[in-house]
């Protein structure tokens, strides 16, 4: 077990001696991991998860794009091709991208305001130990007689509960596991900001990443019971013999994605604002200028996430509202353009008159500024009702989410992991493999789904195994270009095998020139304990 | 290698907006035909509408571009460490705030009224001089003319070999189906939408019409086609194993033409019910049901139960060595003729004649090493659609 003044708590941090509960105390191998409540090691944990599923999640986008290599079936049948769609969103995002940001923000936050560590390490440890077991589950009900869930992520009514196989009952069973986890991850997050920053850091002096997190902490708790909610409505349509979304029994199917969307549309906010925040840390450092509108950048984050309250129906356009609401959700979904383009604003007036220099950080910040913007404006177009009609559920969507989570969230975490690996490790990674790594997934990502915007404007629907002819050429290239992004990631893996190796330079404890902030004035590598007493923020 | 590095990044940020000019290019040239780049311009009023929002939305995404990575790219090369720049210390500007919130706002605006006034009309479906029912159901459409007696159902016409990569595939690749909607030119024609399982999507994108196909609701769209031809789409809502195989075929005819292929649909109905009735006297041999019921089998039911009879397990049950087919005939028929409630085992009563049905209950009773040797006639049929 550990011991238990492993965890500091505010109040006690004054009372302990220093080397009562100091680095002699770990204890090593598995327990280590098991049992441990330090907000370094659940970060580590978490990422290397997120890692994982990253992997096995684009396996089954390799599984995709090989059926959709050519036109006609060749590899898969329709149904596995289902599964492999579904489970590869579900995994994607409940999977890599959520818990990737989780454990940025379980290694950051508390060193970013000067916390010896979150404020409740015990439900930490919880919060992600129940997740592997959330991801075997769903994993495993691919191994099923009849399949694995193959109604989407999106589970829609009534294909998910009178259409839906068996595993149904798992895959409800795992999302509320899921959903556990992320609401206790986002109270841990929310208290340790309330309650541990140091002494002098004031609301307007956190760093934006710490800001970001704050207001996505806020939006997960409003909306994960919302989805909640909705699988146990599925769960009891599909197996007892309720009707809420059932025309039937008095139900409305439609309801189910206005419940899907009130959780989904601000889901999207929340795999995209930690983002924001990373970028906001990471271009002021390599222009050596300080961050261009911080409070505008804070006032603009808290923006898009309340206007990402009401904007869901922006995903149903083509349900069959009544005009009126089209209009309502098509002008709200505009308005979120405003606040997103005074983000994009700053960055570059950042960047203005700054001194650059183009590390691996900066590399992958700079394309997700452009990558992102092309997302956004891709949405932009989106969100014009009846124009949406003709892209709804095309490939040009298909384009636009990519867009802005791979090129948009997944770089961010890729940029992030590189700005403070050496701070992790205390050595500087392999400059070379992570150029290779930029570069090769920077070109790939780019053939992979550049081209579904032309696909999905020519009329190819997503979430097919097979097409008409006139789009083989471009699929073609699609696929080409997904292998590609595929093997760049063991790029990834190999340089991240050797950082945790502790191969490398040693590094200062500021690592990047330009670098300002807490975490970049402890030594590299992190201690196991830090701020054990608070520093004073002038 | 520093130099090389920023040539590489200034000339890959160029990239997007080249391809973006590159598609706006293609969409000068595209008109009628069908473009591999860009959304066509279709063939009604509104689609007209629809392509020209998309290109002007298109044009200022791509003014907006222009102008960011110009900004930045301009800074990354001017602003940077190696040229000796020393840092500027400005960090904030409420001017430029307001002006950076004021401006898109403005844009948005622009962008609003006419979005807007395309949407009033393209909901506006009131005094059609026709309305067609639609119904999706797992994986086909039923076209049903509310002016007259005129109804079927609509399925894709590929043949399975070419799916499998056995035979060449044809130029219409699964965008066939083996009756189209026929629909007249030069009149509004009202599209009442609605589903009998899950939830589809009807879209023809030459019409700029996609509207989702709900059970137990019933969703209106509407079109006016001028140019007579030959319109395809493919349902747009994952609705299971094969959403990928359930075309959509429209062809719109002149009035007059619309009006004669209207009179030999009716004509065809009435045939089609006397015969009927002339069955029920006779009997039919077992070669010919089991050749018919092979045909209806593979058109029907093979998407599900598969052609050898096995089902898929876990999702849809084996009918070869099933207890309903080796004993229960009367429930058997009955199962084909109505469904099963709370499954994905659709009522086949209003799809198939009464010989039809006949003809692939034999067959499901005979094939795959069933071999029962019952026979069903269609006045076995008739029996248990009568309640006897």
């Amino acid at each position: 077990m550990t011991h238990s003044t492993d965890t500091v708590t505010p109040g006690h941090t004054a009372a302990h001696d220093h080397d009562e509960h100091h680095d002699h105390h770990i204890p090593t191998g598995i327990k280590r991991w098991l049992f441990t409540t330090n907000h370094k090691d659940i970060g580590t944990l978490y990422l290397w998860f997120a890692f994982i599923m990253f992997l096995i999640g684009g396996a089954m986008a390799m599984v995709i794009r090989a059926e959709l290599f050519q036109p006609g079936l060749q590899i898969v049948d329709p149904n596995f091709f289902n599964q492999m769609t579904t489970v590869h969103g579900l995994i994607m995002v409940f999977g890599a991208v959520m818990p990737a940001f989780t454990g940025l923000a379980n290694w950051l936050v508390p060193m970013m305001i000067g916390a010896p560590d979150m404020a409740l390490p015990r439900m930490n440890n919880w919060s992600f130990w129940i997740l592997p077991g959330a991801f075997l589950i769903l994993l495993a009900s691919l191994f099923m007689e009849g399949g694995g869930p193959s109604f989407g992520w999106t589970f829609y009514a009534p294909l998910s509960t009178t259409y839906s196989g068996d595993s149904t009952a798992l895959f409800v069973f795992s999302v509320h596991i899921m959903g556990a986890s992320s609401i206790m991850g986002a109270i841990n997050v929310i208290v340790t900001i309330f309650n541990m920053r140091a002494p002098g850091m004031t609301w307007m002096k956190m760093p934006l990443f710490v800001w970001t997190w704050l207001i996505t902490a806020f939006l997960l708790i409003a909306v994960m019971p919302v989805l909640a909610g909705a699988v146990t409505m599925v769960l009891t349509d599909k197996f007892f013999g309720t009707s809420f979304f059932n025309a039937a029994g008095g139900g409305d199917p439609v309801m189910f994605q206005h419940i899907f969307w009130f959780f989904g549309h601000p889901e999207v906010y929340i795999m995209i604002l930690p983002a924001f925040g990373i970028i906001s840390q990471i271009v002021p450092t390599f222009s050596r200028k300080k961050l261009f509108g911080y409070a505008s950048m804070v006032y603009a984050t808290a923006s898009i996430a309340l206007l990402s309250f009401i904007v869901w129906a922006h995903h149903m356009f083509t349900t069959g509202m009544p005009v009126f609401a089209e209009m309502f959700f098509m002008f709200a979904t505009m308005l979120i353009s405003v606040p997103t383009g005074v983000k994009v604003f700053n960055w570059v007036a950042t960047m203005w008159r700054g001194s650059m220099t183009f590390e691996v950080p900066m590399l992958f910040a700079l394309a997700f500024i452009v990558l992102f913007t092309i997302g956004g404006l891709s949405g932009l177009m989106l969100a014009i009702t009846p124009v949406d009609f003709q892209y709804h559920d095309t490939y040009f969507v298909v384009a636009h989410f990519h867009y802005v989570l791979v090129t948009g969230a997944i770089f961010s975490i890729m940029a992030a992991v590189y700005y403070w690996l050496p701070k992790w490790t205390g050595r500087m990674f392999d400059i070379t493999l992570a150029k290779w790594h930029f570069w090769c997934s920077l070109i790939s990502v780019n053939v992979l789904f550049f081209p579904m915007h032309f696909v999905g404007l020519a009329g190819m629907p997503r979430r097919i195994p097979d097409y008409a002819l006139q789009f083989a050429d471009f699929n073609k290239w699609i696929s080409l270009g997904g292998f590609a992004f595929g093997l760049s990631q063991l790029i990834f893996l190999a340089l991240l095998i050797k950082a945790c190796r502790k191969q490398g330079e040693p590094v200062s404890a500021q690592v990047w020139e330009g670098a300002e902030g807490l975490e970049w004035e402890i030594p590299s590598p992190a201690p196991y304990h830090t701020f054990e007493t608070p520093p004073v923020i002038k | 290698m520093k130099r090389l590095t920023n040539v590489l990044l200034i000339v890959l940020g160029t990239l997007p907006t080249l391809l973006f000019s590159f598609i706006a290019q293609a969409a000068d040239g595209g008109g009628k035909e069908v473009s591999d780049l860009n959304l066509r311009r279709g063939v009604t009023e509104i689609s007209g509408q629809v392509y020209d929002l998309h290109m002007l939305m298109f044009f200022i995404c791509v003014a907006i571009a222009v102008v960011v990575f110009g900004v930045m790219f301009t800074s990354m090369y001017l602003h940077r460490k190696s040229r000796g720049v020393k840092p500027a210390h400005f960090h904030e500007n409420v001017k430029v705030e307001i002006a950076w919130t004021v401006v898109p706002f403005l844009i948005l605006v622009f962008m609003a009224i006419p979005a807007a006034r395309t949407l009033i009309a393209m909901e506006d479906t009131s005094e059609p001089d026709m309305t067609v029912l639609v119904t999706g159901s797992q994986w086909k459409w039923h076209y049903k003319y509310m002016d007259g007696d005129v109804e079927y159902y609509s399925l894709l016409a590929t043949q399975q070999e070419q799916i499998t990569n056995r035979f060449a595939k044809s130029e219409n690749y699964l965008l066939e189906v083996d009756r189209p909607l026929v629909i007249p030119t030069g009149q509004k024609v009202r599209f009442l939408i609605t589903s009998e399982d899950v939830i589809h999507s009807w879209w023809v994108p030459d019409f700029a019409v996609k509207k989702d196909a709900n059970p137990g609701f019933i969703n209106e769209a509407w079109t006016k086609v001028e140019e007579p031809g030959v319109y395809r789409g493919q349902c747009a809502e994952l609705c299971g194993k094969d959403h990928g195989y359930m075309p959509v075929v429209v062809i719109a005819k002149e009035p007059a033409e619309f009006n004669a292929w209207m009179t030999e649909q009716e004509e065809a109905r009435r045939r089609a019910k006397e015969e009927e009735q002339r069955l029920l006297a006779m009997n039919m041999s077992m070669d010919e049901l089991m050749a018919e019921g092979k045909r209806v089998y593979n058109s029907a039911c093979a998407a599900c139960h598969m052609p050898s009879g096995e089902g898929l397990p876990g999702v849809f049950p084996a009918l070869k060595g099933s207890p309903m087919v080796l004993e229960d005939q009367l429930a058997h028929i009955d199962i084909v003729l109505n469904g099963k409630a709370g499954t994905a085992m659709q009522a086949f009563g209003k799809m198939l004649s009464l010989k039809e049905v006949a003809a692939v209950v034999t067959y499901e009773r005979n094939a795959w090493g069933n071999n029962t040797g019952d026979i069903v006639q269609p006045k076995d049929v008739n029996a248990v659609v009568q309640g006897e």
